[in-house]
């Protein structure tokens, strides 16, 4: 399964290259069309067969945008200091609580480095409580100077946590679930026969720094409608109230109805209820209001574009090892798969 | 052409955001001789068209030149009447208006006709002691003209700008301090690098736009990309130039050379090539890392319909937003220079070279 | 038009979910218009021809509502709830909401939330629809509801949730009727998801690429007790906008609004707004730009379930959209 590798690849916002490498290299012989355009987005095609249902106005094919974005959040080098430790920024939201001693890959050579804090033998009053803030974090790879730390690690050098791909049982961790879930199940999707209309995959650049690659390559796709594929916020470790978990573990593939960047399309979501309802493949709505995807910028491109969005449901997201459910995995592809068969034209009517 | 002259003329013009009209019409007359069309895109932005000069003789068959967008923004901040009250004016911001810097400040009212003021407030001695430890907040701050309440009325209506008035002085060093050298320092580095090309071949197609509203929103740069539909685009803007109470890591010398960002926003080919040209031309600059937003037009145009390669390029400044931003006028010259060098090298097949690598970096 | 008004103003029709009031809405301008379309995202736009020489003009109005959103049921039935749009937690207390289906529900908040002196938090509410347990309940995440509260017209003003924007659709449904000559191509745009992203506008926008482009709106005023300064009075005429948090409004546009009301003796009041903005921020950004303006209605209590409105200003709007609609 490629979810291994594609979580083992390194591609922080701006820096996807190595993802993107993968995602060709494993997608190119699927597919009928692929193109690299100006950001780095990878944009497939895989023609539809064209049956009737399938045509609309003018007997032009449906145009189905599915979107799953391949950068991860990270570390930006910004500057060097004296005794040979890297000054960093946060590339994408990563709560600073999570730093403190982390493991990172610098650089293309992935050179290690690490991030520590004040030892607690010399902590005073309520330091401990404190929250480091990532200004006062550096990342050490050893060096010893800061011409040393300069070479090694330029500024404008990406690091991403060092975080390997491990099997649990029912669950597998791994760094950059979110979204390398989405582009694992993207290529799923890819794999298999194709559908009836002509579907366009993007695998998307620079999600976690304002869904960007996905704004302009909808604007180019120009697609009917859309569904964007994520790994998204599963909160479901006790609390002391009884809410909401956002999404919880086994529970199924998680449909976005809204969050903080759209509204999700009602024709869509009834789609994929229906669907998963008629073939008991179990879901859940992920809860209103939290986050963001590309829907956000998919949804507003040009005229418009009904939108929803799917997601696999990960614990500990934007952090540096995160968990899903094998299960749920599977579910997200199959829910896909099946309400891909079903969409037509007749989908995308209004009473 | 003279750089200090031309930066004075620009930084005490009056231009807030979305009332540019001085500052484009100032512009039109100086861009003037350096460009083959002009024209004003929907909502103000000055769009300047210089058409490649050279072709080879075997690319004469080929289609339409390539476009290179370059965008520094006119707009400067400024404040706006929201109420006339016995006289005096109650005030609120057009974009980041720093409320630290306004107490005292001379101001021009743009009524029925321009109008000197002061922004007032109460003075220290009749000020309970904590409003006196704090910034005054937006409706504690008014604007005096010195005129009776009646012809106020007449003269003032809400929604009237406020400018700053500010002369430009000559520090020490080749700096300069004034209001508006955000952006307007950068206006001045691309009228340069026009100037520069008007002597020089370039295979492309040069738009040159003074965006509007940038201050508010990047709206000029969105608009005026859309159009013109660019193949690859520069930004100018200025940056945090180092000064005392700021960390190294987020400001940069003035004098040392425009900086070049790098980061997601920008395409890493286009900042490679810059270097180079850079390097080439002995022009001294910074890398700027940008982790995420660069807060400048160039996040806008990247984003322009199918995407756009993008790069920026800022001149340090200390004291942003506020009526004594300082640089250095060599940092601006250098922008310049490193911008018609840059344009000067960019060729027929310049785009193809930019093209994304498709295989991984390491194995 | 206070039939008209009562009517939009308690249909139901939160952002995303504006089915309904669009079936009223469409109900009452199909007979008028020349061509009449519903685009991707569920905006409705009626097109009247002109008589060809003039320019083409988007008149816009948002269809679309604040609500509240289930975004769980616990064991005992109880629903926690988000906000469709800017929503007041301090306006939610004790109120009242009802579902698309007509199910209404009772906004109640914790009694142990530790301040209970400062305005409770989104967190803190929960929705109390009657039900006795989780399975019984008869709304589930994802539903939305909207305030409910009955239009109400005295002393020349209107009070009803929805005013925002529900008047400025009934502006332009108005504005339609009356609307006899015109040299120019209008288009009326009756927006979704206004509230939430200004996506409609921008995209029906993108779809008809006027030459200028108007949003109509309401806006706050400063005429309360210890109200913000702020220069817009009920009852003193429409505002045209000068500036608010997302856009400054187009000289000519705002000029021509201005113009119009001199001309034609239209009381008008000059709007700068400090917080908030409207579609015709989006309007202005789409493809090459678009001078776009604003025609706002003064309106009290915006954002909560009680707005209120003056008919004057209301039938002074109306008169001034027809004097910018008639020749060039």
């Amino acid at each position: 399964m490629n979810l291994k590798a594609l979580s083992e690849a390194v591609g922080v916002s701006g820096d996807e290259g190595n993802v993107r490498a993968l995602v060709l290299d494993t997608v190119q012989e699927h597919v009928d069309e692929v193109k690299v355009d100006a950001l780095g987005n990878v944009l497939v095609l895989k023609r539809g067969t064209g049956r009737p249902s399938s045509t609309g106005p003018g007997s032009r094919r449906l145009r189905v945008m599915l979107d799953a974005h391949m950068d991860e959040v990270g570390l930006m080098v910004v500057g060097h200091d004296s005794d040979g430790f890297l000054r960093v920024r946060t590339v994408g939201g990563i709560d600073s609580r999570l730093l403190p001693g982390a493991i990172l890959q610098v650089g293309s050579e992935r050179i290690p480095g690490v991030i520590g804090v004040k030892p607690i033998h010399l902590l005073r009053g309520d330091e401990g409580q404190k929250v480091s803030k990532i200004d006062d974090l550096v990342v050490d790879i050893g060096a010893r100077s800061k011409d040393e730390a300069r070479k090694l690690a330029p500024l404008g050098t990406y690091a991403a946590f060092a975080t390997q791909f491990r099997e649990l049982g029912p669950t597998v961790s791994g760094k950059a679930f979110d979204d390398r879930a989405g582009c694992a199940v993207l290529v799923e999707l890819l794999r298999g026969e194709p559908f009836d209309f002509d579907l366009h995959a993007v695998f998307a650049v620079q999600e976690e720094v304002g869904l960007r690659g996905a704004r302009v390559a909808a604007y180019a796709v120009d697609p009917d409608c859309a569904f964007a594929l994520e790994g998204t916020v599963a909160d479901d470790i006790p609390k002391d109230k009884d809410v909401s978990p956002t999404t919880e573990l086994g529970k199924g593939p998680a449909i976005t109805v809204m969050d903080r960047s759209f509204i999700a399309d009602r024709r869509l979501v009834r789609l994929l209820t229906d669907t998963a309802k008629e073939l008991g493949i179990p879901y859940q709505f992920k809860q209103p209001n939290v986050g963001g995807t590309d829907s956000g910028a998919i949804h507003r491109a040009r005229e418009g574009v009904p939108s929803v969005t799917v997601a696999v449901p990960c614990r500990y997201i934007h952090s540096p090892v995160s968990l899903l459910s094998l299960d749920d995995f599977e579910n997200t592809v199959r829910l896909m798969r099946e309400a891909l068969s079903r969409i037509s034209w007749h989908t995308l009517r209004r009473n | 052409m003279e750089v200090i002259p031309l930066l004075k003329q620009l930084s005490e013009i009056d231009g807030p955001s979305g009332f540019e009209g001085p500052v484009r019409e100032l512009l039109r007359q100086t861009w003037q001789p350096f460009v083959d069309e002009m024209r004003e895109g929907k909502i103000g932005s000055l769009i300047a068209l210089k058409k490649g000069t050279s072709r080879k003789d075997s690319d004469r068959a080929q289609g339409p030149r390539p476009k290179l967008m370059l965008a520094a923004h006119m707009d400067e901040i400024g404040l706006m009447v929201t109420g006339v009250e016995k006289g005096f004016l109650r005030i609120t911001r057009v974009g980041g208006t720093d409320r630290r810097v306004l107490l005292g400040l001379e101001v021009v009212v743009h009524g029925r006709r321009d109008l000197p003021g002061i922004v007032a407030t109460r003075p220290p001695h009749v000020l309970p002691e904590d409003e006196r430890k704090r910034t005054a907040p937006w409706d504690k701050l008014f604007v005096d003209v010195g005129l009776p309440p009646e012809q106020v009325e007449q003269l003032v209506s809400v929604g009237d700008l406020i400018s700053v008035r500010r002369e430009m002085v000559e520090l020490k060093n080749h700096r300069v301090a004034g209001k508006a050298m955000d952006d307007r320092a950068c206006v001045v580095a691309m009228t340069l690098a026009l100037e520069q090309l008007s002597s020089a071949l370039h295979a492309w197609d040069i738009f040159a736009v003074a965006t509007v509203q940038e201050e508010t929103g990047l709206k000029g740069a969105i608009t005026a990309a859309y159009g013109i539909a660019p193949d690859l685009a520069i930004a100018l803007d200025v940056t945090l130039g180092r000064q005392p109470g700021t960390q190294d890591v987020d400001t940069f010398p003035m004098g040392d050379g425009p900086t070049i960002g790098i980061g997601p926003n920008f395409h890493p080919s286009l900042v490679k090539r810059l270097r180079t040209v850079a390097d080439a031309h002995e022009i001294p600059y910074q890398i700027e890392p940008t982790p995420g937003a660069s807060g400048t037009d160039a996040w806008a145009i990247q984003l322009t319909r199918e995407g756009v390669p993008t790069a920026l390029i800022s001149v340090p400044l200390r004291y942003m937003h506020q009526p004594v931003e300082t640089l250095d006028v060599q940092d601006i010259e250098r922008a310049g220079r490193l911008l018609a060098a840059f344009i000067a090298g960019l060729e027929a097949d310049s785009l193809e070279q930019l093209a994304w690598d498709t295989k991984a970096e390491s194995e | 038009m206070r039939e008209l008004i009562r009517k939009l103003v308690e249909t139901y029709g939160p952002s995303g979910v504006e089915d309904q009031i669009r079936s009223v809405i469409r109900a009452e301008v199909e007979p008028l218009a020349d061509e009449l379309r519903v685009d991707p995202l569920g905006s409705l736009v009626v097109r009247k021809q002109g008589s060809g020489d003039g320019r083409r003009i988007l008149l816009d109005a948002h269809m679309d509502e604040i609500g509240v959103m289930v975004t769980y049921v616990d064991e005992k039935g109880f629903a926690r709830i988000t906000h469709i749009g800017g929503v007041d937690p301090l306006n939610c207390v004790g109120g009242r909401v009802a579902f698309a289906d007509g199910t209404r529900g009772v906004i109640g908040v914790e009694e142990k939330r530790e301040d209970s002196g400062k305005v409770p938090e989104f967190a803190q509410l929960y929705l109390d629809v009657g039900a006795k347990s989780a399975d019984e309940c008869p709304v589930g995440v994802g539903d939305a509801a909207v305030f409910v509260r009955p239009f109400v017209a005295q002393g020349g003003r209107m009070i009803s949730k929805a005013m925002d924007d529900r008047i400025g659709c009934a502006l332009l449904i108005e504005t339609l009727r009356r609307l006899e000559d015109t040299p120019h191509d209008v288009y009326f745009v009756f927006s979704v998801q206004e509230e939430t992203s200004l996506s409609g506008a921008r995209t029906s926008t993108f779809g008809i690429e006027p030459d200028l482009a108007i949003a109509i709106d309401v806006t706050t005023t400063g005429d309360t007790p210890e109200a913000h300064p702020m220069a817009v009075k009920l009852g003193q005429g429409p505002a045209v906008k000068v500036q608010d948090r997302g856009m400054i409004a187009h000289p000519a546009v705002r000029d021509l609004l201005v113009q119009r009301a001199k001309d034609a003796e239209i009381p008008y009041q000059l709007e700068v707004l400090e917080f908030g903005t409207t579609d015709a921020a989006a309007m202005q950004l789409v493809r090459a730009g678009v001078p776009a303006g604003c025609l706002s209605i003064p309106c009290r209590y915006v954002h909560t379930p009680s707005e209120m409105v003056d008919e004057g200003d209301v039938e002074n709007s109306v008169r001034l959209l027809l004097e910018v609609l008639r020749a060039a």
